[in-house]
C-alpha cells in the first residue's frame, strides 16, 4: 500500500496549446478510495495515465510511496490498472490472463496456480478459468480484469471508468462489489469516472477536474454541500444546482431545498414560482418553471420534491429556500464567496 | 415477389394521400415507393440481369484460368510437342520420367528452400519494419513510400536492376566490398556464378520484392490491436520482447497467416526472378519448378514435360493455402 502524490503535474500534448492537465497537486491517503471526477476532456484520464506511467508528464512530479517515480516504467511503479475496455488478452484463457502479470514479473512458477486461484476466488470467477475473454459477459470480463490487477498485490490500484461498459443494472451491483472489494483489500485506489453518482457513492474523497484544473478536492459531502465554484455546483447533483445572479454574486440553491414556503419554518427567502413542467419520477417530482416578480423575474429554476403534493402546470406557487442552504459565488471568478444579505425584491 | 409487385402502386397512392394531407410527411413516404419499385424491377429481371452481370467474370475465369489449367493437365498426360501434329495419350509416362530427372528433383528442392528461407527472412524483416514504422516520427511518410517502392516496380525491371548490381564485373556490391577491404580485387565474388552465392542472390531478390508487401500487411495487423492491450501488458510488467512474443504476435496470427500465404505463393510460383537472374544456373543450382517448366515446355518444345512439371505446383499450393487459411480461421475463432 502506498500514498500517491502529484506535485504541479502538467501535461501539454501540443506545444502552445492549453495543457490537458495543468499544475495538479494532490495527495492521497493510505488505503484511500480517491475518485477523479470530471466531464470528458477534463484531463482525468490523462492524469491517471501519467500516474500509471503510460504518459510522461511535461512538468511536475509524481510520487508513489514517497518516491519520485517520473522516470520509472509502469512495471517498476508497482501499480495495477483496470482499463475502460478491460484490455483482456483475447488469445489467452482467463487463467493465463490472470497469470500474465506473475509471469511478467518473474514470480516463482510454483506460486502461480495458488495466486491465480486466490485472485479468482476473491472475485468469484473460479469456474471461468478455462474460458477465453470473448466467452464472458461484460460483468465477468470486468471481474477478470480486477483479478488480473489484484493478483500481484500492487501498492496502488488505478481504475479507468471500469463500469462504463456495463448496462445500468449490472453497473449498480458491480459498483457495490467494487466497494466491498476495496474494503477487503484496502489498497489505495484511484478511480476515474464522469459519473457523479459513482463518484459520490464510492469515493472517500473526490477530485473534481475541469479543463485540466482541479476545481475541488474534498469529501463527497463537502463537494456536494459546499461546492468551491459554479462548475462543481452544476456538475454534481441531478438536476444540478439552480444558479441565479443577484447583484455582485451568483446565488445557488439545490433543487431539493426549493420547496413550498409553507413547509419551511426557519429563516427563508421566498419566491413566486410558476410551474411549467412536471416530471414524475416515481419517488419524486421534478418541477421546472420560472420565478416571477422581484429582481429575478423570468429566471428558470428547478425544484425536486417528494410525492404527496399536487402541482398544476401553469399555476403559480409560493416557494422558498432556507437561508442556510443558499450558496454564494463571485460573479466574475465564479468561486465560492462568503454569505451575505441580499435584496431580493 | 407478388407482394413486391403490388406494394409500389399502393405505396405510391398512399404517398400521394399523405403528401396531400401534410407537407412534412411528403419526403419519407415519397422515397418509399421509389425504393420498392426498384426492388421489384430487380426481382422481376433478376435471373437475366444476374447472369449478364456475372458473365464477364465467369468468362474471364473459364477462358484465361480454367481452360489453360485443364489444357495443362491434359498435356501432362500426353506427348504434346511444339510443332508436332500428333497427340497421344501416354498416361503417367511424363511424370515417371521427370521424377527420375535430377534437374527436376533439384528444382523441387530449390523451390522449397527459396520459399521457406525467403518467407522467414521476409517475416522477420517485415515485423521489424512494421514496429519501426508504427509510431510517428519525422519523415515516416517518406520512409514508408521508399519501402513500398520495390513492390510497385515491375518484377522484371527490378530483377534486371539486380542483375547489374550482382554482375561479375560491374557489381556495386563488389566495388564497395573491395573498397572496404573485405574482398580481393583479383578474386571478386561471382554473385551469380557460384552455387551458394547464386542461391543467396535469388533469395535476396525475392526478399527485396516481398518485404514491402508483408510490411504493409503486418503494419495493418499491428495497428488493429487496441492500444490498451500492449499498455496493459506494460503495466502488468511485460517488457518489449514479452509483449511482442506473448501478446502482439499471437494476436496477429491471422494476419501473419495471410502474409505468409501470399508470400509463399508469390515466391513458389515466381518465374521472373530466377529466369532473369540465373536462368536456373550454375548447373541447376538455382533451378526452380516454374523456371524448369518454362525451359522444358516452351524453350525445349516439350510441352508435355513442361505441363507435367507445372502440375507439381498444384498439390503443393493447395496444401499451403489450406493450411494457412485454417491457421487464420482458427486464430480468428479462438
Amino acid at each position: 500500500m502506498a500514498v500517491v502524490e502529484t506535485r504541479n503535474l502538467t501535461k501539454v500534448f501540443k506545444q502552445g496549446e492549453l495543457g490537458a492537465v495543468n499544475e495538479v497537486s494532490l495527495e492521497s491517503r493510505e488505503g484511500e478510495f480517491l475518485v477523479f471526477l470530471g466531464p470528458s476532456g477534463s484531463g482525468k484520464t490523462t492524469l491517471l495515465r501519467m500516474i500509471a506511467g503510460l504518459e510522461s508528464p511535461t512538468a511536475g512530479e509524481i510520487l508513489i510511496g514517497g518516491k519520485v517515480v517520473n522516470e520509472l516504467t509502469p512495471r517498476e511503479r508497482r501499480i495495477a490498472m483496470v482499463f475502460q475496455s478491460y484490455a483482456l488478452y483475447p488469445h489467452l484463457t482467463v487463467y493465463n490472463n490472470i497469470c500474465f502479470p506473475l509471469k511478467a514479473q518473474n514470480v516463482p512458477k510454483k506460486l502461480h496456480k495458488e495466486k491465480v486461484e486466490w485472485a479468482a476466488s476473491l472475485l468469484g470467477i473460479g469456474h471461468l478459468l478455462q474460458r477465453k475473454p470473448r466467452e464472458l459477459s461484460g460483468g465477468e470480463r470486468q471481474r477478470v480484469a480486477l483479478a488480473r490487477a489484484i493478483v500481484r498485490e500492487p501498492s496502488v490500484f488505478l481504475l479507468d471508468e471500469p463500469l462504463s461498459n456495463l448496462d445500468a443494472k449490472l453497473r449498480l451491483s458491480a459498483r457495490e462489489e467494487l466497494e466491498r472489494f476495496h474494503r477487503r483489500v484496502g489498497t489505495t485506489t484511484i478511480y476515474v469516472t464522469h459519473d457523479q453518482v459513482e463518484a459520490m457513492a464510492m469515493g472517500d474523497r473526490i477530485v473534481v477536474l475541469n479543463k485540466g484544473v482541479v476545481r475541488q478536492f474534498a469529501s463527497p459531502k463537502e463537494v456536494y454541500d459546499d461546492p468551491a465554484d459554479t462548475f462543481v455546483a452544476t456538475f454534481l447533483g441531478s438536476p444540478p444546482m439552480n444558479l441565479v445572479e443577484n447583484g455582485e454574486v451568483i446565488v445557488g440553491f439545490r433543487p431539493e431545498h426549493f420547496r413550498l414556503a409553507s413547509t419551511i419554518q426557519e429563516q427563508k427567502v421566498t419566491f413566486k414560482f410558476r410551474v411549467e413542467n412536471v416530471e414524475y419520477l416515481g419517488a419524486e417530482f421534478i418541477l421546472s418553471g420560472i420565478l416571477l416578480g422581484g429582481k429575478l423575474d423570468g429566471k428558470k429554476v428547478v425544484a425536486r420534491l417528494l410525492l404527496g403534493q399536487e402541482f398544476q402546470i401553469g399555476e403559480t406557487y409560493e416557494f422558498a429556500v432556507p437561508e442556510r442552504h443558499l450558496k454564494f459565488f463571485d460573479r466574475t471568478t465564479e468561486k465560492k464567496t462568503e454569505a451575505r444579505a441580499l435584496a431580493w425584491a | 415477389m407478388g407482394v413486391n409487385q403490388v406494394t409500389p402502386q399502393s405505396g405510391q397512392s398512399q404517398a400521394e394521400n399523405a403528401s396531400a394531407l401534410s407537407a412534412t410527411a411528403e419526403k419519407p413516404s415519397g422515397l418509399k415507393p421509389k425504393r420498392s419499385k426498384l426492388k421489384s424491377a430487380g426481382a422481376a429481371t433478376s435471373p437475366l440481369l444476374g447472369t449478364a452481370m456475372f458473365a464477364p467474370a465467369v468468362t474471364y475465369i473459364v477462358l484465361l484460368i480454367g481452360f489453360p489449367f485443364v489444357m495443362a493437365l491434359f498435356y501432362a498426360f500426353s506427348d504434346a510437342r511444339i510443332g508436332s501434329n500428333e497427340l497421344h495419350f501416354v498416361g503417367f509416362e511424363n511424370f515417371r520420367s521427370i521424377l527420375q530427372s535430377p534437374s527436376f528433383r533439384k528444382a523441387l528442392e530449390n523451390s522449397i528452400i527459396f520459399t521457406v528461407v525467403a518467407q522467414i527472412v521476409v517475416l522477420v524483416s517485415a515485423n521489424i519494419l512494421s514496429i519501426a514504422l508504427e509510431k510517428p516520427f519525422r519523415g515516416r511518410g517518406a520512409v514508408r513510400f521508399l519501402i513500398l517502392l520495390p513492390w510497385v516496380a515491375p518484377v522484371s525491371l527490378g530483377t534486371i536492376g539486380w542483375k547489374w548490381i550482382l554482375d561479375s564485373i560491374y557489381s556495386v556490391i563488389t566495388w564497395v566490398l573491395i573498397w572496404l577491404g573485405f574482398v580481393s580485387k583479383f578474386s571478386p565474388p561471382m554473385w551469380l556464378g557460384e552455387e551458394k552465392l547464386a542461391m543467396a542472390s535469388v533469395i535476396l531478390v525475392h526478399c527485396w520484392r516481398l518485404i514491402p508487401f508483408s510490411t504493409v500487411i503486418l503494419l495493418a495487423g499491428r495497428t488493429a490491436i487496441p492500444k490498451e492491450i500492449p499498455e496493459a501488458a506494460s503495466i502488468d510488467g511485460a517488457g518489449f520482447w514479452r509483449t511482442l512474443f506473448q501478446i502482439n504476435l499471437p494476436m496477429m496470427i491471422p494476419i501473419l497467416g495471410v502474409a505468409t500465404l501470399f508470400g509463399t505463393i508469390f515466391t513458389f510460383t515466381d518465374l521472373a526472378v530466377v529466369n532473369i537472374l540465373t536462368n536456373g544456373g550454375p548447373y541447376d543450382s538455382t533451378q526452380t519448378l516454374p523456371n524448369y517448366a518454362f525451359n522444358q515446355g516452351i524453350q525445349g518444345s516439350d510441352l508435355a514435360a513442361g505441363a507435367a512439371i507445372s502440375a507439381f505446383l498444384v498439390p503443393v499450393l493447395v496444401v499451403i493455402a489450406y493450411l494457412m487459411l485454417r491457421v487464420a480461421h482458427r486464430a480468428e475463432v479462438a
